[in-house]
């Protein structure tokens, strides 16, 4: 199979994930979609380990787990955090350092 | 067209259909189950790619891991009833956004002309899997960033303890 599928699967993937955090107003939705970006890029780094016979694309993959898994973590802790100040978790609502 | 074809383009499909479902529900719990649907899909494609270790790392960490972190907080934050809208005033911005940033994505791809040095070249095809092979290139060549991605994960497991505490 070429790569060029794989680094398909993983763009749409992406786009999916980006439209998903331009989209959706719900904080948590948006964390799930930033984790769906995350999981494109692996995907395209497995792809590119796999075509250049390479283990650089997979110990990668595994930096960038550990980074998504502190951001959801770090991401959810805010989100409890607003929803104890604000009762809602709609990033609108959230604005008082807004200009 | 070969076995692995055919299992690949089942799980793409099933993982890109999933995935826009995890922004299309409009219950959060359902697009949690959603993301669970594609992480599986995605830990597949990844056992095609021959990156076996990834895939089970990939059903550990976030299947396993981060979904039931997700599920969790929506439990603690009872939104019962209060679905909302499910898009607001700027989803013609945002589409316009997005498509656009999938067309750059495919005239990249399209494009081509990559032609990076990857380091040293070893055979993926190993019998029994490649975890020997990533074990080696973790614990030799990326010993410094394994430590300091192990400290990232101290620190956010402190600031999380911090910021999801009930007083300041």
């Amino acid at each position: 199979m070429r790569v060029e599928f794989f680094l398909l699967i993983g763009a749409l993937l992406f786009t999916i994930g980006c439209a998903g955090v331009l989209i959706r107003r719900n904080a948590i939705v948006i964390l799930m979609c930033i984790e769906l970006m995350l999981n494109a890029v692996n995907l395209t780094f497995v792809a590119f380990a796999l075509e250049n016979q390479s283990m650089t694309g997979h110990i990668f993959v595994f930096f960038v787990m550990t980074v998504a898994a502190a951001e959801a973590a770090i991401g959810l802790a805010i989100v409890i955090a607003l929803f104890r100040r604000r009762r809602t978790t709609d990033v609108e609502d959230a604005s008082l350092m807004r200009w | 067209m070969t076995p692995a074809a055919v299992v690949f383009y089942i799980l793409a499909s099933l993982a890109l259909l999933s995935a826009v479902m995890v922004i299309w529900s409009r219950n959060v719990v359902h697009s949690a189950i959603y993301l669970v649907l594609t992480f599986l899909c995605v830990a597949g494609v990844y056992i095609v790619l021959r990156a076996e270790f990834v895939a089970a790392v990939q059903v550990l960490v976030y299947a396993g891991g981060i979904v039931v972190l997700f599920l969790f907080v929506i439990m603690l934050v009872n939104l019962a009833g209060t679905l909302g809208p499910r898009v607001r005033v700027h989803a013609t911005v945002s589409a316009i956004v997005g498509c656009a940033a999938v067309a750059l994505l495919l005239y990249v791809s399209a494009s081509g002309g990559l032609d990076t040095d990857f380091g040293a070249r070893i055979d993926l095809s190993a019998q029994g899997g490649n975890l020997q092979a990533v074990g080696w290139a973790l614990y030799s060549d990326y010993l410094l960033p394994f430590e300091i991605a192990s400290l990232l994960l101290l620190v956010a497991m402190i600031g999380a303890i911090v910021l999801a505490r009930q007083k300041y």
